[in-house]
């Protein structure tokens, strides 16, 4: 048995009306790269805010190296070599990589020798960067290295991770693991929080899993399978989505050669984009965050319009309709940003429906809203899809993400579109409520619509897609069919010109 | 030529001069802004500061007493901003008007019977052989100390931003607050510090008006330089030397028009008032084009109120 680093006896934190925490308990080994696991609201974040010094336990009590631990501000978890990657909210756009660096910092050296230092690290972990380039000119995958050396810098004792790779590429992981394993093989503990399983089981030596604040279990993630692992932290059997084999119909909606300038000076710029969906089938299109995403769903949303022929649905052109016109056409669609884009924070579900089921649903007579009509509706989407609210009348930002996303992709559902487009369907959705949003897309399409799925997750991908193309800076993979598709073929599609890159690592 | 009546060097004092008291505000509204609050009772803050900072100074005899009560009062109002915004989290672009309207109100009762007294002179500054130099002599070392303090000031500034830990960490706050606050950085703090001094450099502008400029206590007499100096930040694109540059060219329309005036030109006055506020929606309009880099863009939680979720 390895040396206890941190031992956590009976961690209790209450927030009004939930117990986040409820008498946790587990040691993390030093060099142990150990995995804390479970659903969204499972009290992953609680427990390392703890730990963090970001916020105090209510009862029970952290021993770190056999000494009474209990930081008041995460200054003095660092201090005592405690250190955290954080998934979101944590870097400064407008500031350069060392500056970054040194905010994370308790008593940073000079920039100028900071900057040889962050040099130097991240040469040793294979993890390069420009000191002095502007954060927010940085990729998804820089960005996180940013804060990993940030963290390095500090020779810390325990790392704690939150998330690291739901931004990055196969390949970025496997970088990101390499360094993961060399920390660990230098005494490094790390604590590794994810809900990823296959990850967890290729890096973890334990994984201790929580549900609904209490830890469930502690193991080895090595001797379980994925699926035991899932049933541990969701409590329930797990159903993967069914699909019945079906032969492909005809093309529903179709994309020639098409061009577009983003609408954002930070954004992407679509480059030559083509591909057909047909009916019945499911089209997942990977690629990293930022690579035209947004893009490709605003072009076929009707947000940005393109040149009329080269968008087609059911053989008509709608390049230059708006989302209205072609919702009733039948092309819906769902964007990633569940706040202020699917849907509008501050109005009720009611209204939410409203906003896209009005021209579908015939809610809206002489200019006027058919309110009772409207509730009725809002009412069958809640029902159908699960959604957990008191009410119609609740409003959109008061839901969980969880369950604000059933709701919105119900909502499209259920005016039964031709062709459906879902951007990050599942994102922030816990495990649950992700497979019952994807096998309500798998019935969609089995009962003959078409299905675009656009997502970060490849294995939510290879779950639902029949075909599957990747964008990479703008540009559309050529489609091709996802069974038999290996994850090393994917992550060079989504790398860019995927024969090219094995070339150029062959002529090196 | 009607021109000719205009001595350059003249010119070039009274635009310093006149550049002063919206300089100061500027470069306290800008650290504000920097550190993500947008204040907009910066008007209010100034004639605060000019009636205080002139009543002191009357029943002192000091004008040196009179700016520290200026700042003082400055800092006092903006404090109940800091109340407002950071502690009851009120708008702040709602609590910003109010807090002008509110400064024009006070100082228009506190100052009823100092209308028409004359303050303390401050004297100029002797500069030696220097202010003998001819034209630049006349032009740049004939000051009162407190135009040389307020370079001082941007340049102190543009340090701390730029070199100090203190206002990388003020940065990091206006940029991302909740990242800040994640990394263990007390939002509130930093934010009402920042607010305290946007308050007392908007009172010292303020003071530098009643004491120096005009000199003179009228009800209502900063008429919109707190908004030019708010105009400014964002003319600088947040940067104290660009702040400097663009209050010497605002101030140099203000004091060039008077001077046109004077001389008889027949261009209507309005239209070089103007000219500050045209000039600005300009360069916003250059900023927003997304073609300048993300440094000079505003900073990220610019307005955003911050209240920590844990």
């Amino acid at each position: 048995m390895r040396q206890p680093l941190l031992r956590l006896e009976g961690l209790t934190k209450a927030y009004p009306g939930v117990l986040a925490n409820d008498d946790i308990s587990f040691q993390i080994g030093t060099g142990q790269i150990h995995a804390l696991l479970g659903e969204n609201g499972a009290g992953k974040s609680t427990l390392v805010k703890m730990i963090f010094g970001l916020v105090a336990p209510d009862k029970g009590r952290m021993t770190l190296r056999d000494q009474a631990y209990a930081p008041a501000q995460p200054s003095e978890a660092r201090q005592n070599g405690v250190a955290m990657v954080f998934q979101h909210f944590s870097l400064f756009d407008a500031l350069d990589v060392a500056e970054n660096v040194a905010l994370g910092m308790e008593k940073p050296p000079a920039l100028r020798d900071l900057a040889k230092r962050i040099r130097d690290v991240s040469e040793d972990y294979g993890l390069p960067l420009d000191p002095y380039r502007l954060v927010g000119e940085l990729s998804a995958g820089e960005r996180q290295r940013v804060e990993i050396v940030r963290c390095l810098l500090q020779d810390p004792k325990l790392l704690i991770m939150d998330e690291p790779t739901s931004v990055l590429t196969p390949q970025e992981v496997e970088i990101l693991f390499r360094t993961l394993r060399q920390l660990s093989s230098e005494g490094t503990s790390i604590l590794y929080i994810s809900h990823k399983l296959e990850e967890i089981r290729a890096l973890c030596d334990e994984a201790t899993i929580l549900r609904n604040g209490r830890k469930v279990a502690t193991c080895d993630p090595r001797e379980k399978s994925a699926r035991e692992l899932a049933e541990l932290m969701v409590g329930q059997v797990l159903t993967p989505p069914e699909r019945p084999a079906k032969p492909k119909g005809e093309v529903l909606l179709s994309v020639e050669n098409l061009s577009l300038k983003s609408n954002n000076p930070f954004g992407t710029s679509l480059k030559d984009i083509s591909f057909r969906l047909h009916a019945g089938e499911v089209l997942g299109i990977a690629g990293v965050a930022g690579n035209g995403q947004d893009e490709l769903l605003l072009m076929l949303s009707g947000e940005i319009l393109s040149p009329s022929g080269q968008v087609r649905l059911k053989g008509q052109p709608i390049g230059q309709l708006g989302p209205n016109a072609r919702r009733v056409r039948g092309l819906v669609t769902a964007p990633e940003e569940r706040l202020g884009h699917a849907a509008a924070p501050d109005m009720s579900l009611t209204a939410n429906a409203l906003l896209s089921g009005a021209k579908r649903k015939g809610l809206v007579k002489h200019g006027f809203i058919d309110w009772a009509k409207t509730d009725i509706f809002a009412h069958a989407v809640i029902a159908k899809f699960d959604v957990r609210t008191p009410g119609s009348h609740v409003l959109a930002r008061a839901l969980s993400g969880g369950n604000l996303q059933k709701f919105v992709i119900g909502r499209e559902i259920e005016l039964a579109p031709d062709v459906i487009v879902v951007n990050q369907p599942t994102w922030g959705v816990d495990a649950s409520a992700a497979a019952f949003i994807r096998q309500a897309l798998l019935d969609l399409a089995s009962a003959g619509a078409g299905v675009l799925v656009i997502s970060q997750d490849l294995d939510e991908l290879l779950e639902v897609a029949d075909s599957f193309a990747a964008l990479n800076e703008g540009r559309l993979t050529a489609t091709r069919p996802a069974k038999g598709l290996s994850v090393e073929a994917i992550g060079l599609m989504m790398g860019g010109a995927g024969d090219m890159h094995v070339a150029h690592e062959a002529a090196e | 030529m009607i021109l000719g009546s205009i001595n350059p060097a003249v010119l070039i004092a009274a635009l310093m001069v006149a550049a002063t008291p919206i300089l100061l505000a500027a470069i306290g509204e800008l650290v504000v802004e920097k550190a993500g609050v947008l204040n907009l009772g910066v008007e209010g803050m100034m004639i605060m500061g000019a009636c205080l900072g002139f009543i002191v100074a009357v029943n002192t005899g000091s004008p040196f007493i009179g700016f520290i009560g200026a700042a003082l009062a400055g800092m006092a109002l903006s404090l109940l901003f800091a109340l407002l915004t950071q502690a009851l989290m009120t708008n702040q672009v709602a609590s910003g008007l109010a807090l002008t309207l509110f400064g024009l109100g006070l100082t228009a009762l506190l100052g009823q019977q100092y209308v028409g007294v004359t303050p303390p002179r401050t004297p100029k500054l002797d500069l030696g052989f220097l202010s003998d130099i001819p034209f630049l002599g006349r032009a740049f070392f004939s000051h009162d100390i407190v135009i040389y303090l307020t370079i001082a000031l941007v340049a102190a500034v543009w340090w701390f931003l730029k070199y100090s830990r203190a206002g990388m960490i003020l940065r990091a706050v206006g940029e991302n607050h909740d990242a800040a606050h994640a990394l263990g950085y007390h939002v509130k703090r930093v934010r009402t510090l920042a607010i305290m001094f946007g308050g007392a450099c908007a009172g010292l502008g303020g003071a530098y008006l009643s004491l120096i400029r005009v000199p003179q206590w009228t009800e209502g007499m900063t008429v919109g330089a707190g908004w030019i100096a708010l105009a400014l930040v964002v003319f600088a694109s947040w940067r104290p030397w660009r702040a400097l540059a663009g209050a010497y060219l605002f101030g140099g329309v203000v004091v060039l028009q008077l001077n046109l005036q004077a001389a008889g030109v027949r261009i209507p006055v309005e239209y070089l008032s103007m000219s500050p506020y045209l000039i600005t929606i300009a360069v916003l309009v250059f900023i927003s084009s997304g073609k300048s880099r993300a440094s000079s863009t505003a900073p990220g939680s610019l307005n955003r109120p911050f209240h920590a979720s844990n």
